[in-house]
This record gives C-alpha cells, structure tokens and sequence, in this order.
C-alpha cells in the first residue's frame, strides 16, 4: 500500500525544511534505516533516515524545495504501485489549505477592522495618551492629586512649589479659596462652579448629537396638526377593547411608518458615498433618564400591529429606565420620534439620530382656535416639526412626508389607503 | 541589660544554641584554632570541641557543599565564611544545592542551615573585597537572607537563624562586629521577616538595612535639628521582605529614602523603591530616592572610597530632596 512521507521535525524548533540533496530517486528501493534525503532545517542540515523498507514512487518535493513539517515530501510503496488517488488526495488537500489560509486571513483583516471601531467607541477619555504640550500638562504628585481630588480642589488653581512647578501636598493643603473681597459682592463665582466628571454616557450623547449636528445640515418643517379624529378612534379602541391601554405614541409610531411606506425616501441615511434606503422602518422613541437620554428603537413597525407596538414600547421604555437596555434595542433607527409634549412643550426642533435622516419632533396637544369652513371652532392642536439631513431629504420630499402624515393622523382611515 | 559587642552577641547566640542542640555545628576556616578570623567563635572550640567547631581548608565551595550535605543529613551547620566576597566561590552551592533542594525534592528535603559572615565594605580592602551582595542572594527564591544592623538583633535573628529548617544567609559587618549595644541578660528570638521601626516622625521614611543604619541615624538627628522628623525603618529581613511596616510607614509619611551600600542597579533599594511605587503610588507626595553606593567598582583610594558608599551628607541631601527643601 503506497503512502506519504512526510516533512518531519529534525530539530525542536523546525518548522519548515529544505530538501538538499535526494539520495534515493525514483524507482529506487530502500530499507529502514537508509539515508532517503538530506534536510536543511532552520539550524543545520539533517539526514533523514527511513522509517520503512519500500521503494520510492515519487519525489513530490525536489532538491532546493521547501515543505513544512507535516507535508508529504514523496511516495513510496511497492514498485509499480499505481498512485493516482493518493496524488489526488495530497492536491485536495493542498488546495483546502490555502482556502483555510485565506479565511483565516479575512478573519484577521475583518477582526483588526471590528477591533479598530472598538477602540474609537470604547476608549475612555483618560486612557488617550497625554498631551505632550509639557506647558499646558499639570504637573502633580500622585498625592496632591488624591487630596485634591477628595477635596474638590481644581489643580489648575494652584500653583505648584516642587521642582518645574510640580504641585505637591503642601501646596494642596496650604491653598485656600480666595475669600470674596469685602468691595465686590459679585452675585457669580467661580469657586462655586462644580466640575462634574463626564459619565460614559454623558461623553457618548455629546460626541453623538454633535457628530449629527455638525455633519448633517438641518432643515425643518413643521406643521399644526388637528388630533380630534386620531383621539377619538384611539378612544373607540379602547372601548371596544376593554383591557388595552395603548398610548398616543404607539399610534404616532405606527402611522408615522405609515406614512414612511408611501415616502421611503425619507426612510433613508447618509453613508459618505451612497444613500441608504432602509429595507424596514425601525423607529426610535426618545425616552428620558435620570442622567441622560437614550432611544429605544421598536424594529419593522411596518409588520406590527399598534397594540404590538405599544406592548414593545412599554418594555423598551422600562428597560430605558432602568438601564438595561441592550445595544440592539438602542441602536438602529431609521427614523425617530421625540414626545415632549408631557412637559407643555408647545413646539420645538430636535437633532437628527443617524442612520436616520429624519427626527419627528412632537408638542403638546392644546385646544386652539382653528378656522374651518370660516369658522372659528375649538378644536385639539399638535405641532409637529420634522428635522431633516438635507444631504437625503430635500425640502419637497420632507413636505410631502409631513402632508401625508398630517393626513394619516387627521384622518387616521386613510392610512389604510 | 548589658552593654555588649556585635561580636559577642553574635558569640552568644552561637554558644546558646550550640548547648540548647547538638546537631548544631560550626564550620569554616579559620573558626576553631583561630578563634575566627574575627573572633566571633572565640573559645568555641574548647568549649564544643573540634567535632562541633571545624577547621576547612581555604574551598568554600567545597566546605559549603559539606555544610549542605551535613544538613541533609541531619545536622544543623553554621558556615562561616571569613567574608561573602569569599562566597561567590560557594554560589553554585548556595543557590542550586541549599535554595532549591526543598523545591526539587517535593519538599521531602530541607536545608537547615546557616550561611554568615562580614558583608559590604569595610576600609582599604579596593574592590574584590569591599562588595555588599545582599540583593545577589536576595535574588534567589528557597533562601532566607537578614542583616541585622545592632547586637541585639543580630543575638535574636542569628538564633531565630539557627532554627529554622531553611537556609538563611545571615549578612555582618566587619566595621559592625566591635559596635555596642544592650542585649537582654534573658533569652529572646526575632522573627524573621519582621522589620523594626528603629526612630519614629512624621515627615519622611528612611528605610535601610544592616551597616548603614548608624549613618542614617547620624542624618536622622542633623535632620531632626532643622525640624524634619524622620521615621527609620530597619528592615532587618531582606527575605521574606516586611512589605506590610514599608507600606505603613511611606503612607504616613508620603516620601521614602532607601539607604543601601549596594550598588544602585538590581538593588535591594531599587526593589523596594519599585514595590512603594506601585503598591503606595496614591501616597506619595515625591519620586522615591536611592542612596546607595556608586555605580563603581570600590576605589582603593580612601577618599574615593569614602566618597563612593552612602553617607550622612547624602542621606541628607536627599531627604530634603523628597522634602522638596532647597530647591524648587
């Protein structure tokens, strides 16, 4: 039965051999303990010594090449022994391995890519290498900096007695808040300002809403719209199903994905070199906390029914409270919807939540004056004002979106059309 | 109390643990005809005999090695070596044989043994006979290693040296052997491994070991002149190290001097000044630093020679350094 002999390890550290001279050629038969080849292994060159009595059918590896240690070098066997389907074998194999070899270095490429975004995101501020403006730097023993830190004492307000202005425990101890002087009874003083340490989170709303403010150009519309119609039905709901309590915002929601089926170009985002339009309608609620803010995203709006929405916004929005959000119940949305109406908000403009292009912001529904038919009637009011990137959505696209809209909350039937 | 020698203290210790054990033997050249070559064994050998008190031909390694094999067998040897410039001929015993046998036989054999003698320099001796190797054997895990800078400690580590069942490299000094201080009539024990807080203040930490001591207590009392009070901490055991009085003391103090004749690279200083740095970095108010001696081989010129080891001046020197006094 003809087999492979294989590149073997002539030294502790070998990974790789040359084959230098081949003291067998083919055809020739051996017996154990001849000198097949002669091998240069990273250190010296080896003898390489038969493990069998055989002949040797194929020198797969000549004189000068390389293997590494596990490859086949030759085959041998009884003389005449067909081969074929072990030099097939080798070949598959052969080919596997670089196909392996290619993976594994797209694995690594796409890994050092994923590793790259980490580091942008996650590196908090005080791990980035320090500024090497050494005029600027405070220079400050590790104690003076604990005890001021305990005592609230911004180091920049002293100055440093060690060498090069190192501040030191002395200094920290010996300062004193300048007392206000008896003339000037400044009603404003910077002794009484807080420096409050920016959270993660704090650091995360800041580089994000700015990114967005920056980067995208705002454009806004806003319109008055009339809620009777939409509270009523909502109310006809509730009547006839006892047990739901959906909340206006479920039904914002909806019909707002609604309206983004009919206008998708308004469901789209910015990428650099291409504008995305999203293949589902994956609205965020801009939900309050007690140190921030965040926007839970209820995803394919367009497949759900209302009383799904508002189930799965409940859940966001307690989760949103309580912290326990995940990443992908955060993140994603395609279009986003800020309520301040609660807080007698009567109209304001919100900032863009990327990949969205677009951000709903909501009012409070007061009763007004409207005219209609020319007459003054009382009816329910809500302004609604739309953010939009200008680099997708132009004016005229962002006006028919809001139209639609209007329509769908004035008349929510016409949803259905 | 009584006002007696490092010499005889050290005489003391040896004679109360010779009669307390019999497998308590001395070995060494010079210890029994001489009396040692310092005195330390005088009348030892009419005392014990020459079975228990050994003459060894000039081989430290091969004395050394005889030390270690009667301590496998059972014995609990003192080797003196006249100096520990002459033990760097006995370190492949030391560190292969005697650190590392209870490791290697899975704990089933121990060494109970002492290595002692006169460490760092002393005067005119140039520099094959002035070296201070305490980090040299403090580098080696499976050894013990003090240096006990006044007669009562070295009374009470040398016993405590004596019983133990490991190997203990035990570091004198020959300016140190004719240095007096007050030894309890009755009989006491150190721990090792225990450091000592020999003066207490507030301001600064001056941690050292062995010799050097009676220079940082010469720096401490010109220091405590100008109203700097110094807290000095002899540490007496170099292994196992008392990181736990270090840290105590930087922390109340927040600066740290290290006094140590060694030389400066690989030190026992430049250890500890690592360990305070990491383990009290929040603590400390300056950048710890290091009297040693230079970083030269010992001149024989006795100026240079002086000029080469720590001294008072330089200690304090460099405690108002970290006092941030003088310069700004």
């Amino acid at each position: 039965m003809a087999d492979k002999l294989l590149m073997i390890a002539l030294s502790p550290t070998m990974e790789k051999g040359t084959i230098h001279t081949w003291h067998v050629k083919e055809g020739e038969t051996f017996s154990t303990g001849d000198i097949l080849c002669d091998i240069e292994t990273d250190k010296t060159t080896m003898e390489y010594e038969s493990p069998e009595d055989a002949t040797l059918l194929k020198i797969l590896v000549e004189e000068g090449g390389q293997a590494s240690v596990g490859d086949p070098i030759a085959i041998f066997g009884k003389k005449g022994e067909d081969i074929s389907a072990l030099l097939d074998e080798i070949k598959k194999e052969e080919s596997s391995k670089a196909d392996t070899k290619r993976e594994e270095k797209e694995k690594e490429s796409a890994l050092e890519k994923k590793t790259d975004l980490d580091i942008e995101v996650k590196r908090p501020e005080s791990q980035k290498a320090i500024q090497p403006d050494e005029t600027t730097r405070i220079k400050a023993s590790p104690l003076a900096r604990k005890i001021a830190e305990e005592r609230g004492i911004n180091l920049s307000q002293l100055k440093g007695s060690g060498p090069q202005n190192r501040i030191v425990k002395r200094d920290v101890e010996n300062y004193k808040p300048q007392e206000k002087s008896a003339t000037t009874h400044a009603p404003y003083s910077e002794d009484s300002d807080q420096r409050i340490p920016l959270s993660e989170k704090r650091r995360i709303i800041a580089k994000r809403l700015s990114e967005s403010k920056y980067s995208a150009p705002h454009f806004y519309l806003r319109v008055q719209v009339d809620m009777t119609r939409l509270m009523e039905t909502r109310k006809r709901y509730h009547e006839t199903h006892p047990d739901a309590k959906t909340s206006l915002n479920a039904w914002l929601i909806k019909l707002s994905s609604e309206a983004l089926k009919k206008h998708p170009e308004v469901n789209s985002g910015w990428d650099t070199d291409a504008l995305i339009r999203f293949g589902n309608v994956h609205i965020g609620l801009a939900v309050a906390q007690e140190d921030g803010l965040i926007t839970p995203v209820v995803k394919s709006v367009e497949y759900k029914k209302i009383a799904q929405v508002d189930h799965e916004l409940q859940e966001l929005i307690e989760k949103a409270k309580n912290n326990k959000l995940s990443p992908e119940e955060y993140t994603g949305a395609t279009f986003t919807i800020s309520n301040l109406g609660a807080w007698g908000i009567e109209e304001f403009t919100a900032i863009i939540n990327p990949p969205g292009s677009a951000i709903l912001a909501l009012g409070a529904i007061e009763k007004k004056p409207v005219v209609i038919n020319d007459e003054i009637i009382i009816r329910p009011m809500m302004s609604m004002t739309l953010s939009c990137d200008h680099r997708v959505i132009d004016g005229a696209t962002g006006a028919d979106f809001m139209k639609t809209l209007k329509a769908y909350i004035e008349d929510p039937a016409l949803a259905l059309t | 109390m009584a006002l007696i020698t490092y010499r005889e203290a050290l005489r003391q210790a040896l004679k109360e643990e010779m009669h307390r054990d019999k497998n308590v033997i001395l070995l060494g050249e010079e210890v029994a005809q001489y009396n040692g070559a310092y005195k330390v064994s005088k009348g030892l050998l009419d005392e014990f005999g020459e079975e228990r008190v050994i003459d060894t031909p000039i081989t430290e390694e091969g004395f050394t090695g005889v030390a270690i094999g009667a301590a496998i067998a059972g014995m609990r040897p003192v080797v003196e070596w006249m100096t520990f410039n002459f033990s760097i001929q006995a370190m492949d015993q030391v560190f292969n044989n005697a650190a590392k046998m209870l490791y290697m036989s899975g704990g089933q054999v121990n060494i109970p043994i002492v290595f002692r003698g006169p460490n760092g320099p002393a005067e005119y001796l140039a520099s094959q006979h002035s070296q201070a190797l305490a980090s040299v054997y403090a580098h080696f895990p499976g050894l013990k290693v003090v240096s006990p800078a006044t007669p009562y400690d070295a009374k009470g580590l040398l016993k405590s040296a004596i019983r133990d069942d490991n190997p203990v490299v035990f570091m004198e000094a020959e300016l140190m052997y004719a240095w007096e201080g007050d030894v309890p009539e009755e009989e006491y024990l150190i721990e090792i491994g225990k450091a000592d807080l020999k003066k207490e203040g507030d301001d600064v930490s001056i941690i050292t070991f062995g010799k050097p001591l009676k220079i940082v207590t010469e720096a401490a009392e010109i220091l405590e002149k100008r109203g700097i009070h110094a807290d000095i901490l002899d540490l007496r055991s170099l292994r196992p190290l008392d990181e736990e009085a270090i840290l105590k003391t930087v922390k109340k103090t927040n600066r740290a001097v290290i006094v140590d004749e060694s030389w400066p690279v690989a030190s026992m200083a430049s250890y500890i000044g690592w360990f305070i740095s990491h383990k009290a970095f929040d603590f400390l108010d300056a950048p710890v630093e290091l009297v040693t001696s230079e970083d030269v081989p010992m001149p024989y010129n006795h100026t240079l020679e002086l000029a080469a080891q720590p001294s008072v001046d330089k200690i304090v020197q460099a405690v108002q350094k970290v006092m941030y006094i003088g310069e700004a």
